[in-house]
């Protein structure tokens, strides 16, 4: 290690590091201190429990499009089908919330196996294609099947008891569970992403054939992280059916993959914490500008644009960005 | 057919695309422990038949051996695994991780750290110890935290150098290695190729007849995807089919 000592330029790189540790752990820290604090600060919990599926299922997208390079653009189909699955399981059979979600994770899971398999092979503008052919596929199905309620979707899906114990109907408990839900999933990202396995992600996003080269299956890694990827949206889509009640088409169709996709990009593609933010600014603004009667997806269509020309690393992105310098 | 004195060996080696024959019937063997060049103009098919031996194209036909074993329908991650990796003509890093982590995710496979999920990457440390020293074998140690992008070419060659003997591979495939390179790198990558050569084989495919002259001990000339001599590079230089194929008609 003496060697490093004569590079004086380089010196300053792990400090600088350092400082953005700082910062990203401060930011951590008061985001969850929000979060918990936020239902006695008088915001409106069901709002903020939407929000924080949303930011699972866009953190989730992130491990694709920010670590493998791959762009799904159907992930709503494993959201939506975690959410009917987890709500047909609650309503229909009468599963506690925790087994209901698991079978949204299982549904997820195994869903992406499907598609991942299917799609894995192809690159860039292709993978996308198929996947949101084959996310349309599953929205069809949505709309036909007997199960799904059609139109209408799963209405007054029962919150249920928690472990038979605890009763969700009990809006402080559900945020408990939410809030619970959503940190473990948002650290089990994290954790793969900085993970040995996450490292050969990383290694296959930056230079696919080479890791070939090395000895990768990429196919193989690629299809794991997909999977991964599609059981944590699984859950999300779950958790969303247990916080609104309802599964609908809403949660299947492609629009609602396109604004996940936008809520990574306005965040920061392949940081922690920019899916969250990006959740948070977009499902924020939908929330207040729906009530005020604004056409929405003007707005969003807006800030999609701004982004690109004007910030492409996304907000935690640029401000990584200039933290380093 | 195969002796144990060959690695590799490649037999009526024929690879069409679209009714183009762009290699034809290439027979190749290359000696265990020896540095050996195949070289050609351009258009000759070299890249063709690298691609081919490393898997990245199937053959339309033909046969390859590597160690004693049929590799013909083999994958590419699979020959990497059985101790024949690559290189590639552009530097082929990651560029956004360090040189450290570049060698270390060489390291991953064998050590069983490539598919743990829920490990923390701490546990990657562990393999600092041997990458130090292969990035140390290249000269590399100063840059050893500096992400990749940020190297010049030469140094880009010597850390992808390093990541592939990382592999402990028994053959080292490389494509064009001074491609694109001033006098004072391609001697600084000449020195690295005969050190990796020491104790396993080395085939390169490369351009410029000069550069192998003193680096290969022996070099196969191929035309028009066609082997049309093969030899030291005395006898290969020589031939004047090779003077043809290179300086011209006008000049053999």
């Amino acid at each position: 290690m003496s060697e490093l000592t004569d590079t004086a330029a380089l010196a300053p790189a792990p400090q600088l590091q350092g400082k953005q540790q700082i910062w990203e752990r401060a930011l951590i820290f008061a985001g969850i201190a929000f979060l918990v604090a936020a239902p006695l600060l008088g915001v409106y919990p069901v709002n903020l429990m939407t929000l924080m599926c949303f930011a699972l299922f866009a953190a989730a997208f992130n491990l694709l499009i920010g670590y493998v390079g791959l762009l799904s653009f159907g992930h709503a189909a494993f959201f939506g089908t975690g959410a009917y699955v987890s709500g047909y399981a609650a309503k229909a059979w009468g599963w506690t919330p925790e087994l209901a979600l698991l079978a949204g994770a299982l549904s997820g899971a195994f869903l992406g196996l499907i598609v991942g398999f299917l799609a894995i092979k192809r690159k860039g503008i292709y993978f996308s294609m198929i996947t949101l052919a084959l996310s349309q596929m599953v929205f069809f199905i949505a709309l036909q099947a007997p199960f799904t309620g059609g139109e209408d979707g799963l209405q007054s899906i029962p919150r249920g008891k928690l472990f038979g114990v605890i009763d969700l109907a009990n809006t402080n408990a559900m945020y408990a569970f939410v809030l619970v839900i959503f940190l473990a999933g948002v650290f089990a990202l994290w954790r793969i992403v900085h993970s040995p396995f996450g490292q050969i992600l990383k290694a296959i996003r930056e230079h696919e054939p080479r890791s070939i080269s090395l000895g990768y299956d990429v196919s193989r890694y690629k299809l794991i992280a997909f999977v991964i990827s599609c059981t944590v949206t699984g859950v999300a889509g779950g958790l969303k059916a247990l916080v609104t009640q309802i599964a609908s088409l809403t949660d299947i169709t492609w629009q609602t993959s396109g604004e996940v996709v936008l809520m990574t990009i306005l965040g920061g593609i392949g940081t922690t914490l920019g899916p969250l933010v990006g959740a948070g600014i977009v499902k924020t603004l939908e929330d207040h500008l729906a009530s005020l009667g604004f056409p929405v997806p003007v707005l969003i269509g807006a800030i999609f644009v701004a982004c690109v020309l004007l910030f492409r690393r996304g907000i935690i992105g640029e401000i990584e960005n200039w933290m380093k310098r | 057919m195969q002796t144990a004195d060959t690695i590799l060996e490649a037999s009526r080696l024929t690879k069409e695309f679209f009714g183009f024959t762009a290699v034809k019937n290439v027979d190749l063997k290359v000696r265990r422990g020896s540095i050996h060049a195949l070289i050609g103009p351009n258009g000759a098919g070299k890249t063709t038949v690298f691609n081919l031996l490393t898997k990245f194209l199937l053959p339309t036909s033909g046969k390859i051996v590597f160690d004693g074993v049929d590799v013909s329908a083999q994958q590419p991650a699979q020959i990497s695994r059985a101790g024949l990796v690559r290189s590639f003509q552009i530097s082929a890093t990651f560029p956004h991780l360090t040189v450290l982590e570049n060698v270390r995710v060489a390291l991953q496979r064998k050590a069983n750290l490539a598919t743990q999920f829920w490990r923390s990457d701490k546990v990657l440390d562990t393999l600092n110890a041997r990458a130090t020293e292969l990035i140390a074998d290249v000269n590399l140690s100063n840059f050893i935290d500096t992400p990749a992008v940020d190297l010049s070419y030469g140094r880009k060659r010597a850390l992808e150098i390093a990541t592939t003997l990382a592999l402990e591979p028994k053959m080292l495939l490389l494509d064009e290695p001074m491609a694109g390179m001033g006098h004072e790198e391609i001697d600084r990558v000449a020195a690295l190729i005969r050190k990796a050569a020491i104790g396993r084989t080395i085939l390169m495919v490369e351009h410029n007849l000069s550069v192998v002259s003193s680096l290969c001990d022996t070099i196969t000339v191929l035309q028009r995807g066609e082997v049309i001599a093969e030899g030291p590079y005395s006898q290969v230089s020589q031939d004047a089919r090779v003077r043809e194929a290179y300086l011209g008609a006008d000049h053999a």
